[in-house]
């Protein structure tokens, strides 16, 4: 399956939002999700389906103002 | 200074970008005194830069004011401040809505959009705003019980470039918790908004761009505090001509 991870293009085999987020080696990271431009809160990550096509934003903290 | 339940000591709010290095940013943030800092949400790389700065922000015990820096619309910042409170597990949010990429002048009509669903979701709203008052107005109708003027443009180091704008905020809302956001360059510029009658100062590029930030942050702590000790002292209002100082009562006369 291609999705689009921060806009760069992957091939995963997961079906949910967490699972992906496991292949792709985020699993302890201090992260946020969207997907397709819509919020997905840390609890509702393991029932997300994620199709081809998707565009997840994984985003952290970073410095700001 | 009350912003929503929590009642912080400190009325200086740090940002925590540009700094030289990660280790000249927390000794700013202790010099400061600060109790609030701010941080921002950026996609994380394949190398968890996010999560190391995330372990550096966390030791440092202060409570954190997400912000939604770089959002154009309303909805951008609707999600982002989401995305913020899942990820920092708090209710504060700094809303910005930007209208324009050479001013970063906030989008009003956006922020007051974004203010009202956020308030309405939960969120303690902290608004980046002009020092319009019928839109601080609009703010406050919203649920915002802080506000943000700008002092000038952000990262402009202008200063404040409408007292009399500020000026007339305190006087309108005199319950709400009026911040300085955006344009403060100078320890002097920090002390003018607290002599305005400001509850607060948020900086980031005065500090973290001085010469010596750690050094700056110490000053910039002390002005604030001198700014506002001589609001609550109350200053004297300035004279046209000269007034004698010493009495004139009991001068001699020598010629």
């Amino acid at each position: 399956m291609r999705i689009f991870v921060n806009a760069t293009l992957n091939n995963v085999s997961a079906g949910s939002l967490s699972e992906v987020l496991n292949e792709l080696g985020y699993n302890d990271a201090a992260i946020a999700t969207a997907v397709n431009g819509t919020f997905v809160a840390k609890s509702d990550r393991a029932t997300a389906t994620i199709s081809d096509g998707d565009r997840i934003e994984i985003l952290a903290p970073m410095q700001g103002g | 200074m009350q912003l929503y339940d929590q009642t912080v000591d400190s009325r200086l709010l740090l940002g925590t970008a540009q700094y030289p290095s990660p280790d000249i940013l927390t000794r700013a943030i202790g010099e400061s005194g600060t109790e609030v800092i701010t941080v921002s949400l950026r996609r994380e790389t394949a190398g968890g830069s996010g999560t190391r700065f995330w372990d550096i922000l966390r030791s440092q015990n202060k409570r954190i004011l997400p912000n939604t820096a770089g959002c154009h619309t309303a909805q951008e910042a609707i999600t982002t401040a989401k995305m913020a409170r899942d990820l920092f597990e708090t209710n504060w949010i700094k809303l910005e809505v930007i209208g324009n990429a050479d001013t970063l002048q906030p989008d009003v009509f956006g922020t007051v959009e974004a203010a009202t669903a956020l308030c309405a979701d939960g969120f303690d709203v902290f608004p980046y705003t002009t020092d319009d008052l019928i839109v601080a107005e609009k703010l406050v109708d919203a649920g915002c019980r802080v506000l943000m003027p700008w002092g000038a443009p952000i990262g402009s180091g202008q200063g404040i470039r409408h007292p009399d704008a500020l000026r007339a905020m305190r006087a309108h809302f005199p319950d709400i918790t009026l911040i300085v956001d955006a344009g403060i360059g100078r320890p002097s510029d920090a002390s003018k908004a607290m002599e305005l009658g400001m509850d607060g100062v948020l900086l980031n590029t005065a500090v973290a761009k001085a010469g010596d930030p750690i050094a700056m942050a110490h000053a910039m702590s002390l002005a604030i505090q001198a700014g506002r000790i001589s609001y609550q002292a109350g200053a004297m209002e300035p004279r046209d001509m000269a007034v004698p100082s010493t009495p004139i009562l009991g001068l001699a006369e020598l010629v």
